[in-house]
């Protein structure tokens, strides 16, 4: 106070607008941990066992894809001719994007001292690292002969030959591939003190060495907060960099080529204010279902998902306008190929994903200036559903419209999936809801340390100001 | 618990605070006193308690900054020694060191190596993990990752006194004391 004072020359108090509490309920240290605790330390929910057999019913169904693919090859997939990039690349691509989320929640947030991230932080970091699992499955089998993989790596090997690190595929194995191991370091350096909670509360000897174990002998002494805290900031700088730019280096699989409505400069921005605007939406859809299943309104609140919901107004926004962007480019650079790419993708054959596309991505999100549905959980759901199954078309749009007709008219061909596509692409639903529901069920879904160091009473000067 | 035992040896005390301002306070002035090898446990990291205890910066950051320039030199001379020694082929026309290509794998390299040394640094300099420490001893200390703050000032300080730093932490508001043993 006394530094405003000082500031305004002014002896009477500058009036600050009450701010509303990020976390409500009045929580105390001790609540909250009993709270996520609990979650954990509880019985198993039977809605939990029900959403796992489906989810790992799913999982088996990718199981059994994959296991057939390697048997007879990618022959069994809808790939022809000219659309040699399927649904495979589609679902790494709609995956990946997905996973910013995560990371861009956990670290640009944190850099821009957002306090409302510490709610969901956490399980958008669990989200992003099972999302990129997710992805880095599709190119692995989009291969054919897996056995194969190791070609990507730059390994010595029998042939003597070494990967082009000049072109972008391996680019975004070395980007993906680092995202990954990043992601991993910084959710779990950060559940190492929530980790310390559990282990603390454990009653059975089983627990008490599994968590004694994870939580490396975490003792929260400040000689060791201090080097922790800076850790974590250093891994959000370095992270904020790393996750514009893994969908950029995504976005070069197609920009570099040469292929009509690839070839753009805007593919990157693009890429990546898409990739967030799909993270969010799936960051919302789980947060609404866990908030309403766990009844952890008090810790999500109606704030935090308006918040969500203005990020995807604005990457929304982005992304509706690159869309205009590339027609205006296309039309503007003379190229017929690339005016008739676009025409082609608006009124061709693929219409129909176009329009899903654009009313999904385009006009979804603008409903979210209305304040009043920004506070409509039910209207969020549903958006935020809406916006991944947009964001889907999206990737199928760019990569499938310009493939199936690109210069030669002759080697136009329209492309299908075929039902072990269409498996797969749900097998990695099970995949991905396989692993967040055993995180649900084992791990800490909201950062306990994290949360404390919001309440208004974690703060030493807190009493002072009533003395 | 086990003070009946003969072999062991008395490690420190610990001391409780209810609030994390009493801890703040209570830093400050264990700080002033002169003493050294004292921590203070909280359940998250309290504003302002570095210098209440009077540490010094953390050196992580420069170890962090030594292995990322290590991971982009790594990832740059990789690059190098396949395009232009190992396995020299010209593709797409481009040259054999074609540098502005080699920049995203550097990137990646360099944050690769920087978040590594990040978490396996911050580790290192805790000297984590420990599995084993006299404080795990007090059943009371469990509290420190809910709702718990604690100071632990160890024997080993030049300052300390076993009857003295006693009466001083109880004068400076610990409300709870308790001796812990190395075992």
């Amino acid at each position: 106070m006394s530094k405003i004072v000082e500031m305004t020359g002014d002896t009477k108090p500058v009036a600050i607008p009450e701010k509303q509490p990020l976390i409500l309920g009045n929580q105390t240290f001790k609540s909250v941990t009993d709270k996520i605790s609990g979650i954990v330390e509880g019985k198993t929910p039977k809605e939990w066992y029900l959403a796992f057999a489906v989810a790992f019913f799913g999982l088996l169904l990718l199981l059994g894809s994959i296991g057939f693919l390697v048997w007879d090859g990618v022959g069994i997939w809808g790939l022809n001719n000219p659309v040699g990039w399927g649904w495979a690349i589609v679902n790494f691509v709609f995956w990946v994007g997905i996973g910013h989320a995560g990371t861009l929640i956990s670290a640009i947030l944190f850099l821009f001292r957002q306090k409302w991230r510490t709610s969901i932080n956490r399980f958008a970091e669990a989200m992003t690292i099972f999302a990129v699992i997710c992805a880095l499955l599709f190119p692995g089998i989009h291969i054919g002969r897996i056995w194969l993989l190791y070609y990507f790596f730059p390994v010595p090997n029998q042939m003597g030959v070494w990967p082009n690190f000049r072109s972008p595929l391996l680019w975004d194995f070395f980007a993906v591939g680092t995202y990954f191991t990043v992601s991993l370091l910084f959710w779990y350096t950060g559940m190492i003190p929530d980790l310390a909670t559990f282990r603390d509360r454990a009653k059975t000897r089983i627990r008490k060495i599994i968590f004694g174990i994870m939580s490396l002998g975490w003792r929260g002494g400040n000689r060791q907060w201090q080097h922790y805290e800076l850790a974590y900031l250093v891994l959000a700088g370095l992270s904020t960099p790393l996750v514009l730019s893994v969908h950029s280096v995504v976005s070069t699989d197609f920009a570099t080529s040469l292929v009509p409505g690839w070839h753009s400069t805007i593919f990157p921005p693009y890429f990546v204010s898409g990739a967030i605007f799909s993270g969010f939406a799936m960051v919302m859809t789980l947060a609404i279902i866990a908030r309403r299943f766990y009844g952890l309104e008090h810790f999500i609140t109606h704030q935090h998902l308006d918040k969500m919901a203005k990020v995807m107004l604005l990457t929304g926004s982005i992304v509706g306008y690159s869309y205009a962007t590339e027609f205006f480019i296309a039309w503007y650079s003379g190229s017929e190929y690339e005016s008739f790419t676009f025409i082609n993708r608006a009124f061709g054959p693929y219409a129909w994903a176009y329009w899903i596309m654009i009313t999904c991505n385009v006009v979804v999100p603008q409903f979210f200036w209305s304040g009043k549905l920004r506070n409509n959980i039910a209207f969020l759901f549903v958006a935020s559903i809406l916006v991944n199954v947009g964001m889907w078309f999206e990737r199928f749009v760019i990569v499938v419209t310009s493939l199936s007709r690109d210069y030669l008219p002759s080697s136009w061909d329209y492309y299908s999936p075929t039902l072990w596509d269409i498996m797969t692409f749900i097998g990695s639903f099970g995949l991905f809801f396989t692993f967040f529901l055993l995180f649900l069920r084992f791990l800490p879904m909201i950062s306990m340390s994290e949360i404390k160091g919001i309440l208004p009473q974690a703060n030493p000067h807190h009493k002072d100001s009533h003395e | 618990m086990s003070s009946t035992r003969t072999d062991s040896k008395l490690f420190g005390l610990l001391v409780e605070f209810e609030t994390p301002a009493a801890l703040l306070k209570a830093a400050e002035k264990v700080r002033d006193a002169g003493y050294k090898k004292f921590d203070c446990h909280s359940p998250f990291p309290i504003h302002g308690m570095d210098q209440a205890m009077g540490m010094k910066r953390s050196n992580l950051g420069y170890l962090i900054a030594i292995f990322t320039i290590i991971g982009a030199a790594a990832g740059l001379g990789l690059q190098y020694w396949v395009h232009s020694i190992e396995y020299p082929h010209i593709i797409s026309g481009k040259p054999l060191f074609a540098w502005q290509a080699y920049i995203v794998v550097m990137f990646a390299m360099f944050v690769l190596f920087g978040a590594g040394a990040a978490v396996f640094g911050m580790l290192h300099i805790n000297r984590l993990p420990r599995l084993h420490h006299p404080v795990f001893f007090s059943d009371r200390f469990s509290k420190v990752t809910t709702d718990g703050f604690f100071i632990s000032l160890e024997a080993a300080d030049p300052q300390f006194d076993l009857q003295k730093t006693e009466a001083f932490l109880r004068e400076i508001g610990g409300a709870y004391i308790e001796r812990l043993e190395e075992k």
